[in-house]
């Protein structure tokens, strides 16, 4: 949790008024503040105003090409948001639904492979971790598209390698329709996932790199078994790195977008199934051109994010063990 | 953890040749070694194989004929069904089982509960009748690629232009993204000033804040700027630099000793002049990392390009073009697998001769070292 040091780090170095500073600190601090004006004129232009304008938004009706008759109506577009729009909880149900199913496999897979790839008895590590990362270089709609051929319940592999290896008439006119049946969609969405993993498990891997060998040798001294091993040293050694892979693996989901737009063009098919909330937004912003609305969707997204990332830093040190001692 | 136990006592080396016996233990333990090696190898390849499966899937798909992927019994690599031309006419070859061996013959005339083959091998022979529904053979099949596939695709999705529109897109804001975060990562690095660490929270806050939350009205300020259907509004904001690129690089900053500043300085360079001759040099490999994240990310962004440039076919880059291509061409699945793989063909190889600064890069943003 390099960031987290870096803030608090920052935070560290003594605000004292303009006023105090000597000739000297001046002319430094001016400097400073010429390198990173930059970023303070992009930040005020496009993430602080638009963030204020799109809170003032969402209590106006707002269509985007008659802006001249933008009318106030206070609180309507939350009360449609929160109380009379069925297709918010829908969307909001679906994107958690599948956020608790990806999550715990996508991370146990990240791991998994990086214990693989550390393994001292892999011949040929760097190839095979190169090999493991590939999938995640893949522009993610070709990466889509190859997911939706390999899916298909006639033509597609999957179901020919099912049929080939347990004998069920898995492929064919009667195969598993892997994108269309609202029973198994998620698992469709979670192999799907699995090329977006390459991060996590060079995260994973660095991190399993760093962990002190002396204490995988004292252990082993004390005759603790693999599993032992695994549970009480690295798991508590690489917490931060799963913390931060949790994280960022949230952010994505609450942002998942393209694969079921792509694959199920955003209609919510089967059954409702993929419509996720930011397909929600899209929909209503950009299809119904609605922006009050949409900006009070999106707004709902953001209060919904603060809260986890807070939930989730004030759990954090009950659970993530730092090295450095508990900040 | 309890009291160790004592070493189980070594009993004493026996009295013959020193090497012999210590050796051959020592090359049977280096053998069981090898052997886990080879067994544990296996299995990740297995794992391997599995999870790249996908992409021989497009690759292999992508020189098929179209019959030949729908077609639920064809043979798993490109084929294409062996004829045999007799007589001006072309047959198809199928297996036919006569006599206890099966021959593969050309099916001439088809009736219902009988057929006639023509023998390819030998087919001054005539005609040869044979009793059973020719329906139930087996066609023979031979390696056949469908290198026309590319050039098709090529054509259909306009390859050229969405190429031109991406680089241009990739490039730009490539060089865009890296400059401006390497001279704000400079600022937060080098310089104290008041404020300092609350601007550093700022910035490192944006991070987490979804995209979403600042489209709409982005979008309707640049829609009165009339910047909707051009690339203004995905190229600009990136010449303001971006949180995480900036991150990374004042945690490279960091680590550059200062003493090479301190001498410009005093040989009378000023800042600008130090962070040009001085850090710049000495921070490629960062730069190169930070280059390649933001150009991978140009090169799949799907969700800015298709509401800014909704309805300016001339603009789209490759992502909303094969997203397109695949409404437009669903039942050609042998040309859609043919665009996928021209779409990631450029990444990978940058990603192949590039992958020591990229992997370095990713390692840097996500873990304390």
């Amino acid at each position: 949790m390099e960031m987290l040091d870096a803030v608090q780090g920052a935070r560290k170095t003594k605000a004292r008024g303009w006023r105090r500073l000597t000739r000297a600190e001046r002319r430094e601090a001016r400097w400073g503040y010429a390198f990173i004006g930059l970023w303070i004129v992009g930040f005020l232009t496009f993430y602080f105003l638009p963030m204020a304008a799109s809170l003032v938004f969402s209590f106006f009706d707002f269509e985007l090409t008659r802006p001249d008759e933008a009318t106030f109506i206070g609180l309507d577009n939350w009360r449609k948001l929160l109380f009379e729009d069925p297709r918010v909880w829908q969307a909001l149900r679906v994107t958690f639904t599948f956020a608790l199913i990806s999550l715990p496999i996508g991370m146990i897979s990240a791991l998994f492979l990086a214990v693989l790839l550390n393994s001292e008895h892999l011949i040929g590590k760097s190839l095979f971790r190169t090999l493991f990362y590939a999938p995640t270089m893949v522009p993610i709609i070709a990466g889509v598209l190859i997911w939706s051929g390999v899916l298909n319940p006639t033509t597609g592999w999957i179901n020919q390698i099912i049929e080939a290896v347990t004998g069920l008439d898995a492929a064919g006119p009667n195969g598993i329709r892997w994108l269309n049946d609202p029973r198994i969609i998620y698992l469709s969405y979670v192999m799907i996932g699995f090329w977006a993993i390459g991060n996590a498990i060079l995260y994973n891997l660095a991190s399993l790199q760093g962990v002190p060998s002396e204490l995988y040798e004292a252990a082993k001294i004390d005759g603790a078994s693999w599993l032992r091993r695994l549970w009480s040293i690295t798991l508590p050694m690489i917490s931060p790195i799963i913390f931060y892979n949790l994280i960022l693996s949230i952010f994505g989901l609450m942002q998942y977008f393209e694969v079921p737009y792509v694959l199920n063009t955003g209609t919510g098919e089967p059954d409702g199934t993929t419509y996720f909330y930011i397909v929600h937004f899209y929909r209503q912003t950009f299809q119904n051109l609605d922006m009050g609305y949409g900006s009070a969707i999106a707004w709902l997204l953001y209060i919904i994010a603060i809260t986890i990332t807070a939930t989730l830093f004030a759990t954090a040190n009950r659970w993530v063990y730092y090295a450095g001692g508990n900040r | 953890m309890a009291v160790r136990k004592p070493a189980t006592p070594q009993p004493p080396a026996p009295p013959r040749g020193p090497e012999s016996y210590g050796s051959a233990e020592r090359q049977a333990a280096a053998y069981r070694g090898l052997i886990v090696k080879i067994l544990f190898t296996s299995f990740v390849l297995v794992i391997l194989l599995l999870y790249i499966m996908p992409l021989g899937y497009s690759f292999i798909t992508s020189f098929k004929s179209k019959s030949q992927v729908s077609d639920v019994n064809a043979p798993v690599l490109p084929s294409a069904r062996v004829t045999f031309d007799w007589e001006g006419e072309s047959y198809e070859v199928y297996e036919v089982p006569i006599e206890g061996e099966t021959r593969e013959l050309a099916l001439t005339v088809r009736r219902r509960d009988h057929a006639f083959f023509v023998d390819p091998q030998n087919p001054g022979a005539g005609e040869i009748r044979w009793e059973g529904r020719w329906r139930s053979l087996d066609p023979v099949y031979e390696l056949a690629f469908q290198w026309g596939n590319y050039p098709t695709a090529f054509e259909f999705i306009d390859f050229l232009q969405l190429l031109r529109n991406t680089l241009f897109y990739a490039i730009v804001t490539t060089f865009a993204a890296t400059s401006s975060a390497a001279i704000v990562a400079y600022g937060f690095a080098r310089f104290r000033f008041p404020l300092k660490g609350l601007l550093f929270m700022v910035l490192i806050s944006t991070i987490i804040l979804p995209s979403q939350a600042t489209l709409v009205p982005q979008y309707a300020v640049f829609f009165q700027f009339g910047w909707v259907g051009t690339w203004l509004p995905l190229i600009i904001p990136t010449f303001f630099s971006n949180a995480y690129n900036v991150f990374l690089l004042r945690q490279y900053f960091l680590t550059i000793p200062t003493e090479l500043e301190e001498a410009a300085r005093i040989d009378g360079a000023g800042p600008i002049r130090t962070f040009v001759q001085i850090i710049l040099p000495q921070a490629v490999p960062a730069l190169i990392a930070v280059s390649l994240f933001h150009f991978f990310f140009a090169w799949n962004d799907f969700f800015g390009p298709l509401i800014y440039l909704a309805g300016n076919d001339n603009l789209q880059p490759l992502s909303v073009g094969l997203f397109r291509f695949n409404g437009l061409y669903a039942t050609e699945p042998q040309l859609i697998q043919a665009a996928s793989v021209m779409t990631m063909i450029i990444p990978l190889l940058i990603f192949f001769f590039a992958q020591r600064f990229f992997m370095q890069g990713v390692v840097v943003t996500g873990v304390d070292k």
